[in-house]
């Protein structure tokens, strides 16, 4: 065996002093934990790895009819609406679908939990992992989309690896927290596709963050994901973020990864005594 | 001494445990609702401190582990054996990492490997190639390890033809050996085992207790818990006996097992109220099966209570028989005497019955029971013990040791006939 240390102390509390040495020992285990939860996602589908294209290809097809034909909202510059809908819609459902597999990723392997030891951190890591896969999916849609529009994007989509890791550090924050939570509370097992709901239309996937009023703007970027949207819109359809937002938005980005991680880490050394 | 691998100092594990209170029969809807909302208000409570829900107005604090100190040695196998209950798995959980100890220390020198059950993280969707791989990273394995030792695992499980079909498709049997091998190619210095063994073939089963002598003789340390008392004696050289969390007897493995079924038979003797939980709700209170022994040959008679706080319906109900070393010798199932789905409340049921002309070679047998309710069914070993006398008759005839006889008397008869078999005939007419 080559992962468990020489010479292991086991105290209450000895679980904290190598955590992050522990973690690393481990990495393999994350990702053949990532790789088995995209192998067996779409087992079982009539089509598979589609529905990471179909998803977000009728969702946009909705919000682009509802908010930008009937509603009437303005697109950013002179971005076809569909394409700006679309460069939203990548991170929120990044977002979403991160913190629903994260949230029951424990409980789901509760029968591992309970009899082989591995960082717990792993698990939700690798349900947000796998849910990446999806998102290259997604994202790769753009092409053809941007083609079809006949529309190029700015310089500015260089940077969008950078925008892609602050979406999944925006994740993985409330996902952990939510994760420990739903252990210890099954109720948020209901409230979580709840809140998912309600984030779907208070952040701005359907329209641009831009019609919120000038004096608004700095408290709607308290929502995390208004940052991360308004990043891979300006990368995409080159709108120029709120940077005073922007700023607010990372902040409690990393506020939520602190809490998220220090919430979990108090919590799971007796996940296995409550599952 | 540096030989030491596992030293354990003053162990001990806390559980919460709730109870639910026993009121009245009939409860006003008033009550029900003020009840509810302090429920309410507790948990709230709860959730805002941080701490787990229980269901239950009384909270009691448990110790499934109280006090336990013990070293081993390198290259020692040791067996650990107990009642249900007596904390053999939560040592197994805190030396294997899943939980934390409440108070004490392990010391733990080298790589541990445990194996608590078979097949942890087996994804039924998945091939039997893939599983392979997912099992031994969660057991601990490397890719480039497994990778290494795939063909022999594959051989060991004797599998090659179902590689690539879904292991949902395997039989319970070609899953647990698919398991097994890749549990048993982990090649740690300590190996920690729960009882296993218990599934898959006879003939399997002896395959991994090979497999098990095999990593023990190479010098490694093996820590196994079990029921069964006759694996644990071919197996280990050491015993450990644990006892409501504490650790009573740790010494020879033969003198352990003897002083444990000793025990128990005194404890049946003496307790006149078991209160041993069958499963969740039914209680049983008493257990007697020929009580002060019986002679081989004479009728056993045995008398079961049983209670349950809330109506449940016992669907089944045996007894089962076990030898010193548990192997199950017969089974006494009392559907056939007409008991099945049979009502057991608060008033309690009393079912008593006799076995007619015991069989058995003279000797110690643990008593236990299965039962089934609608919550599932239950089984539950080490509840009494019979003791087996030698019979009447055994005085007036010749017999060999006990130790020699087995575990059934028979009836029989037989007779003899000079110059009668076939070859000797035909010798004769050749002669002729």
């Amino acid at each position: 065996m080559s992962i468990s240390a020489e010479r292991i102390v086991l105290e209450p509390g000895s679980a904290d002093r190598h955590y992050w040495r522990d973690l690393w020992a481990y990495r393999e285990v994350l990702w053949i934990l990532t790789w088995r939860d995209v192998k067996v996602r779409y087992k079982q589908t009539v089509i598979g790895i589609a529905w990471a294209v179909l998803r977000p290809l009728l969702t946009m097809l909705i919000l682009t009819v509802v908010f930008g034909r009937l509603g009437r909202f303005p697109s950013e510059g002179h971005a076809p609406y569909a394409v700006m809908v679309f460069a939203g819609m990548l991170p929120w459902f990044l977002f979403s679908s991160a913190l629903s597999e994260a949230s029951g990723s424990i409980v789901g392997n509760a029968t591992m939990v309970g009899k082989v030891y591995f960082p717990r951190l792993l698990i939700p890591l690798a349900a947000i992992g796998g849910t990446l896969l999806d998102f290259v999916v997604s994202a790769a849609l753009l092409v053809p989309l941007m083609a079809w529009y006949r529309y190029t994007p700015g310089w500015q989509v260089a940077l969008l690896p950078i925008f892609v890791l602050l979406g999944v550090a925006a994740s993985v924050g409330p996902g952990l927290w939510l994760t420990a939570l739903n252990v210890k509370y099954r109720d948020f097992r209901y409230v979580i596709p709840f809140l998912l709901q309600i984030g779907l239309y208070v952040s701005p996937v359907g329209f641009t963050s831009a019609v919120v009023p000038g004096d608004w703007r700095l408290v709607y970027s308290l929502n995390p994901i208004v940052g991360v949207i308004d990043g891979f819109r300006w990368c995409l359809v080159g709108a120029e973020p709120y940077w005073p937002g922007f700023a607010v938005s990372s902040a409690v980005i990393a506020l939520f990864l602190w809490l998220g991680l220090a919430r979990f880490r108090a919590t799971e050394r007796s996940f296995a005594d409550m599952l | 001494m540096a030989d030491v691998v596992i030293r354990a100092e003053r162990l001990g594990k806390k559980y919460a445990i709730a109870h639910q209170r026993q009121g009245a029969r009939y409860v006003a809807l008033r009550e029900e609702i003020g009840r509810a909302a302090s429920a309410f208000w507790r948990r709230a409570r709860d959730m805002v401190r941080g701490t787990q829900l229980l269901d239950g107005e009384d909270i009691e604090e448990f110790w499934a582990l109280r006090d336990v100190g013990f070293e081993i040695r390198r290259g020692e196998v040791v067996g650990v054996i107990g009642r249900n209950g007596a904390g053999k798995s939560t040592l197994l959980k805190v030396l294997s990492r899943i939980t934390e100890p409440s108070e004490g220390r392990v010391v733990i020198e080298g790589r541990v490997a445990s194996l608590l059950e078979v097949g942890t993280g087996f994804h039924p969707e998945l091939t039997g190639r893939d599983n392979i791989f997912l099992n031994g990273a969660i057991l601990g394995m490397g890719r480039a390890e497994i990778r290494r030792k795939f063909d022999e695992i594959v051989a060991f499980a004797d599998i090659e033809r179902f590689l690539d079909t879904p292991i949902k498709r395997y039989s319970s049997g070609m899953s647990v050996r698919l398991a097994f091998a890749v549990a048993a190619h982990l090649e740690p210095e300590i190996l920690v085992v729960d009882e296993v063994l218990a599934v898959g073939d006879a003939e399997f089963q002896k395959k991994c207790l090979g497999k098990m002598s095999e990593v023990a003789h190479g010098g490694r340390t093996v820590f196994f818990v079990s029921h069964n008392m006759s694996a644990v004696q071919s197996l280990c050289g050491r015993g450990m006996l644990l006892d409501h969390g504490r650790l009573v007897a740790d010494g020879p493995v033969s003198d352990v097992i003897q002083g444990y079924v000793a025990a128990l038979e005194s404890a049946s003797r003496e307790a006149r109220t078991l209160e041993v939980a069958l499963g969740p709700g039914l209680v049983l209170r008493r257990l007697a099966f020929g009580e002060g022994g019986v002679r081989s040959g004479e009728d056993a008679e045995f008398r079961i209570e049983l209670m349950s706080a809330e109506p449940i319906v016992l669907s089944e109900a045996c007894l089962l028989i076990h030898s010193e070393l548990g192997v199950r010798v017969a089974l006494v199932d009392l559907r056939n005497a007409g008991i099945r789905n049979v009502r057991v409340g608060d008033q309690g049921l009393v079912i008593s019955g006799r076995v007619k002309s015991l069989p058995l070679v003279e000797g110690r047998y643990r008593i236990g029971m299965w039962v089934m309710t609608q919550f599932g069914g239950f089984e539950q070993i080490d509840l009494a013990v019979l003791s087996a006398l030698p019979g009447a008759i055994d005085a007036e005839r010749e017999v060999y040791p006990a130790m020699y006889r087995g575990f059934v008397e028979l009836e029989f008869s037989a007779g003899i006939e000079q110059g009668a078999t076939v070859a000797s005939r035909e010798a004769r007419s050749s002669l002729a």
